[in-house]
């Protein structure tokens, strides 16, 4: 095939136009270089929470609520103190979500540990299947999130959550929940109850990045979810839990 | 300690989220359904006997229908965004499905149905009434004044067909509503493919109930002589219906007894407790086994006239009692125990606020009023030309 100067020249300049031309939207815009953004579908956010790591302080309950706002008698994450004596059902107590820690146990003979709860960003979510208007959904970063300028109130998805983690924000009359701090998480930092845990009892992971320690942690540890028989595909993995742990 | 807590609920648990109203809609909605299953007796079934109640049933539907998206609209935090429902379904969740169901049940199954009926009526009222009531009724006759006797055939060859689509379409509406409740797995009071067939069979119990007894006081009030084989027969069929969604539901508590799956004796202990009264004692004792043992002795034994309206009456009353009861249980009990299983909450009724007891009331009233004014404007009297 003959090639001309002139054709070289047309082709070249029409390159040099269109490269210049994304330059320049990419000044207008503002928008960061592609290598540097998040892009929701790198990601698949989750959390290991190590049952012998929590102390019961309730440091994660506290930053939870004042990061996010959350209304008092209202829970994005509690801390739970199971104590179990052998043959009888397990005794479990979490004053106020456990937001000023515990009392000092009134028994030294029972097996005694603690349990923090949130959502289980499940990927087959319960939740996420019964809204009627789809104001809650799973992000493409594996988040369930609700959008509260579409959400009716209607708290199907308070009754369909196996885990007890939403509830009716008393101000928005919307329903509210972990978001595992996605203001945080998308910036580059990670959640507000793990960076406040003193013992690093939670960990945020992320299961598609391959550096990630979640997948030492998951392949040299037995880890369960919480009621696995609800088959929701949780991604909130338990490191140590005990059996009746509910 | 919380107050009315015992044990452990998980944090978010404590307060209950779906109140009273939420136990109106099944109510509210298993008497359409049950009415217009009995008016479909004598449609397609041809049951003559429970002619004079076949109009009666129809509007008694009709005027709760009308009612039914009510307690859901009062319950929502936003109802300004109910109409979401429609304009953007999510098609995953049971409960996307109720405006689409509840809409086909009321413009192509009801109003079809009773305009057929009325329909000759309606043209002769716009003819012979005067004022707002010849412009009320001329805009009902939707402009078609042909009454000839080709005209009313074809309205009944309609009216069958639409019947005959109506009595799936109320199983659907009861049963659908008994499956919002069944499918959510992590409920095990819920979750059982029994409810929606308990919750159609209960529909059918408390909807034929409804109609016996508001015949019977509509009968009084207008002091008409009641048709007693159309009574006897209405109870006849309550007691058939009540029979099987009485089977069902025990099926359904011998079931849950003998598994003792890991639920059972958290649930096993509400019933002993918090739910005993509403449970054991008016849903089981008072609102069943009584009226079913009233009914079961009409069938045995022939009691004088006078006698059997007053244990209709009774047992009647007992039953709408009984299956009120048994949706307080459902929503109410369904929400009173954790679903860790290690603890109990109760639920305290408000008096006057958007899901109180009021609004409560004020909703089980308004579809009388409306039963009242559409017995006004179609009078489903039909004594005097019927036979």
């Amino acid at each position: 095939m003959d090639i001309s100067r002139r054709d070289l020249f047309k082709v070249g300049g029409k390159v040099l136009v269109l490269a210049s031309v994304g330059a320049t939207l990419e000044q207008i815009t503002g928008a960061e270089p592609p290598n540097d953004a998040y892009r929701m579908a790198d990601h698949w956010w989750g959390m290991i929470v190590d049952i012998d790591l929590c102390i019961g302080c309730g440091n994660c309950v506290r930053a939870c609520s004042t990061e996010n706002g959350v209304p008092h008698a209202y829970f994005r994450t509690w801390v739970e103190r199971y104590q179990i004596e052998e043959g009888k059902q397990p005794r479990v107590d979490s004053p106020d979500g456990a937001m000023e820690g515990f009392p000092p146990s009134t028994r030294e003979d029972l097996k005694s540990f603690f349990v923090p709860k949130l959502c289980n960003q499940c990927a087959a979510s319960p939740c996420v299947q019964v809204c009627p208007v789809g104001a809650t959904f799973v992000s493409p970063d594996g988040v369930v999130l609700v959008d509260e300028t579409y959400c009716l109130g209607c708290r199907y998805c308070v009754q369909a959550c196996p885990y007890g983690c939403r509830y009716l924000h008393p101000r928005t009359q919307t329903v509210d929940k972990c978001t595992l701090c996605y203001h945080r998480i998308t910036k580059g930092l990670t959640t507000a109850c793990c960076e406040n845990c003193p013992t690093g009892a939670r960990l945020l992971v992320d299961f598609k990045n391959p550096k990630d320690p979640v997948h030492e942690i998951l392949r040299n540890n037995k880890v369960e979810v919480l009621k696995p028989y609800m088959a929701t595909q949780a991604k909130v993995y338990y490191k140590n839990l005990d059996g009746a742990v509910r | 300690m919380i107050p009315g807590v015992n044990g452990f609920m998980y944090p978010n648990e404590v307060e209950l989220q779906w109140s009273v109203l939420i136990v109106l809609y099944p109510y509210i909605t298993g008497l359409v359904a049950g009415a217009f299953i009995l008016a479909s007796l004598e449609r397609v079934f041809k049951v003559e006997a429970v002619r004079p109640t076949y109009r009666l049933a129809l509007l008694t539907a009709l005027a709760f229908l009308l009612v039914a998206p009510l307690p859901l609209q009062l319950h929502l935090g936003h109802p300004e965004r109910s109409l979401e429902m429609y304009l953007t379904p999510h098609t995953s969740s049971a409960m996307a499905m109720f405006g689409f169901v509840y809409l086909w049940y009321l413009t192509v199954v009801l109003l079809v149905e009773i305009w057929l009926e009325y329909r000759a009526e309606i043209v002769g009222l716009a003819q012979t009434s005067s004022g707002i009531r010849r412009l009320l009724y001329r805009a009902l006759t939707l402009g078609s004044y042909n009454v000839s006797p080709e005209a009313r055939r074809i309205d009944d060859k309609v009216g069958y067909a639409v019947t005959v689509i109506g009595i799936p379409s109320a199983f659907l509406l009861h049963g659908y509503v008994g499956f919002i409740f069944g499918s959510v797995k992590a409920n095990p009071w819920w979750s059982t493919p029994l409810m929606p067939i308990v919750f159609l069979f209960s529909a059918m119990v408390s909807g034929i109930a409804a109609v016996m007894v508001l015949y019977v006081v509509c009968s009084k009030l207008r002091k008409v002589a009641i048709d007693m084989r159309c009574l006897d027969t209405i109870a006849r069929y309550l007691f058939y219906t009540f029979v099987i969604d009485f089977t069902l539901e025990m099926l359904d508590l011998v079931h849950r007894t003998y598994e003792a799956d890991e639920s059972f004796r958290s649930l096993d202990f509400m019933v002993h407790t918090r739910l005993w009264f509403s449970q054991v004692i008016l849903q089981i004792m008072l609102g069943t086994l009584v009226p079913l043992a009233i009914l079961a002795a009409n069938q045995l034994w022939k009691f004088s006239e006078g006698a059997r309206k007053a244990m209709y009456m009774t047992a009647g009353g007992l039953t709408l009692i009984g299956i009120f009861a048994m949706r307080w249980n459902v929503v109410i009990g369904g929400q009173l125990f954790s679903k860790s299983f290690l603890g109990y909450t109760s639920y305290k009724m408000e008096l006057v606020t958007r899901e109180g007891l009021l609004s409560a009331i004020a909703l089980m009233i308004l579809p009388f009023v409306i039963f009242l004014v559409l017995i006004k404007l179609l009078p489903p009297w039909q004594e005097e030309k019927a036979h």
